[in-house]
């Protein structure tokens, strides 16, 4: 743990204003997927984004990252509006995005490698960032030889080794069983502190959300929209995130927000179950 | 490395030594199961002697096995007077050639075409109905135009041979393209991957597993094309060998011949296997590849 505070870019601020999405299905009908969507994630804020399934919340990651364009409105990053892949920013999925072909280092130096840094410089860059996980002495096994944990320290390192101003994280440990997912939280909330990069989380999990987030953004259902932001000011470091959780402040924020996402949240559950609602 | 030496619990001494029980009973298994390997290829065989000399079975039609090796024999030690159009080993390396070089074409070709309309939805879907209609065509009656049109030579042979491994090659290839995972996909384009890093980094490796699959079949299409193109009309080959045996009514000469052709088709399929090992070693031990034949 003898990492210093990596200078870095500072996070960006992410300005979402009156974005709309709507897709186009196969048999020529329009889907909208989001609509006026409006919320800011201040510069190296982590902010967490809740919702029922389906309510747009992989699509509003996607239109930050510029890989896919909002049909209204406009989404901004350190004040520049997102027009194509936007420079600075890592991507973290709940699913593995490891190429199972390339070996652990390899897989990390992606990044710096997609970049045009030479393979030396790369790879002595990816044997530092595997260190600073803990996956040091794994660097020549392939994805398949490691735990499911394991290979998301090495999604995390793919992901923080290009020092991006901006990560976006969707449902990272959706998969993970609860006490790897602790310790990948902590690990995360570790390396976030040093590099301080602007965070979109994406979570099922209301106590992940307020337990790591600054702010957390509470969305409706079919099409997505912003219900309500709530700005957690619970006091960092916060330590453990397993100790936070049983704080009277903890409990009084989780209260609120659940109030607000227990409704949309029985909504689509009626929907989708088909029940009248 | 050292991190590696630790993950075994056995040393290396230890493994080899001969009294690990595990090793006795996988060891008396494979045993039992290459007798009755043996026995079963005795029993057929042996019937099949037995049944021709009793004139159960017309050795006129059926060959017989002992006339199968005599002719065997005789191909490979008579040197130049073995067949008509020279000795056994030339027919061989030019039906090798025929289908190698169709072999290698069609596998590049499937492959560069294959990937690209992969790459690019717009020109899949347009040139899609019209490679459906080009697969629908019985390919071996092109047979027929390409020696009309290129002789009796080699070039048709190897023309045909193509034609049948591109589109087993291609289809895979392009279905490997499209099974590329999307979060792998948006990861490389995300982390700032180039059009051409993405192809050579993410679409052709994730494709491979696919196109290295068609290969064995591709193989076998390679012959098939090289003997077919051979049996329409040919100076030399393996397939103007079976058809002369033909003609002669001499069953024996077309087993033999066939016989050899099944011979070069393994040898060549052990090398792919071989070849696909090492390309795809990156992949975990599937479970059921212990138990394939």
């Amino acid at each position: 743990m003898a990492t210093q505070p990596v200078s870095g870019v500072p996070g960006a601020r992410i300005e979402i204003s009156g974005v709309t999405k709507r897709f186009l299905t196969p048999s020529g009908e329009v889907f909208t997927a989001i609509k006026d969507v409006d919320f800011e994630v201040e510069p190296g804020q982590f902010c967490a984004v809740v919702g029922p399934t389906g309510c747009g919340k992989s699509t509003t990651l996607s239109l930050v990252s510029g890989l896919d364009k909002p049909s209204e409105g406009e989404v901004r990053v350190a004040g520049q509006p997102v027009d194509g892949i936007a420079e600075g920013v890592s991507y973290m999925f709940q699913a593995d995005a490891l190429l199972p072909w390339k070996t652990v280092l390899g897989n990390v130096a992606l990044g710096p490698s997609f970049r045009g840094v030479r393979r030396k410089d790369a790879e002595t860059a990816a044997r530092d960032w595997l260190r600073r996980v803990g996956l040091a002495g794994f660097e020549d096994r392939h994805p398949h030889q490691l735990s499911g944990g394991m290979r998301k320290r090495v999604g995390m390192a793919a992901a923080l080794i290009n020092e991006p101003r901006i990560l976006l994280m969707d449902e990272p440990f959706g998969a993970l069983d609860v006490q790897t997912k602790a310790i990948m939280q902590n690990e995360l909330i570790g390396l976030w502190e040093q590099l301080r990069p602007s965070v979109l989380f994406i979570t099922h999990d209301l106590e992940e959300a307020i337990a790591l987030a600054d702010r957390v953004v509470v969305m409706t259902s079919g099409p997505g929209s912003v219900k309500a932001v709530f700005d957690i000011d619970l006091p960092r470091p916060r330590g453990a995130i397993q100790d936070i959780r049983f704080q009277p402040e903890f409990l009084e924020l989780h209260r609120q927000i659940w109030e607000s996402l227990r409704e949309e949240v029985e909504r689509t559950y009626a929907r989708t179950a088909g029940v009248a609602a | 490395m050292t991190q590696n030496v630790g993950t075994y619990a056995i040393p290396a001494t230890e493994e080899k030594s001969s009294a690990n029980p595990g090793r006795r009973i996988a060891r008396a298994r494979r045993a039992k199961v290459l007798a009755a390997q043996l026995l079963l290829a005795v029993l057929i065989i042996g019937s099949w002697q037995l049944l021709t000399t009793w004139k159960v079975l017309d050795p006129f039609f059926y060959g017989q096995p002992s006339g199968i090796v005599k002719q065997l024999k005789d191909y490979f030690t008579q040197g130049d007077q073995a067949t008509e159009f020279g000795s056994y080993w030339s027919q061989i390396f030019t039906t090798l050639r025929e289908a190698v070089f169709g072999f290698v074409g069609g596998t590049v070709g499937g492959i560069v075409v294959g990937v690209g309309l992969g790459v690019s939805p717009f020109t899949a879907k347009v040139i899609g109905p019209y490679i459906k209609i080009f697969n629908a065509i019985p390919r071996i009656v092109l047979g027929s135009i390409f020696l009309v049109a290129f002789g009796l030579g080699q070039t048709p042979k190897i023309l045909l041979s193509s034609v049948l491994v591109f589109f087993v090659v291609f289809f895979n290839a392009f279905q490997g393209v499209r099974e590329v995972d999307r979060n792998v996909l948006n990861n490389a384009r995300v982390l700032g991957a180039s059009k051409l890093r993405i192809v050579k980094d993410v679409t052709l490796p994730s494709a491979l597993t696919w196109i290295i699959a068609s290969l064995h079949t591709a193989f076998g299409f390679a012959i098939i094309g090289a003997i077919v193109g051979e049996m329409l009309g040919a100076q030399s080959g393996l397939g103007l060998v079976i058809t002369t045996a033909q003609n002669q009514f001499n069953p024996d000469g077309v087993f033999a011949s066939m016989f050899v052709i099944a011979a070069i088709t393994l040898v060549v399929e052990f090398l792919l296997t071989r070849l696909e090992r090492r390309l795809l070693s990156w992949r975990p031990p599937s479970p059921t590849e212990a138990a394939a034949i």
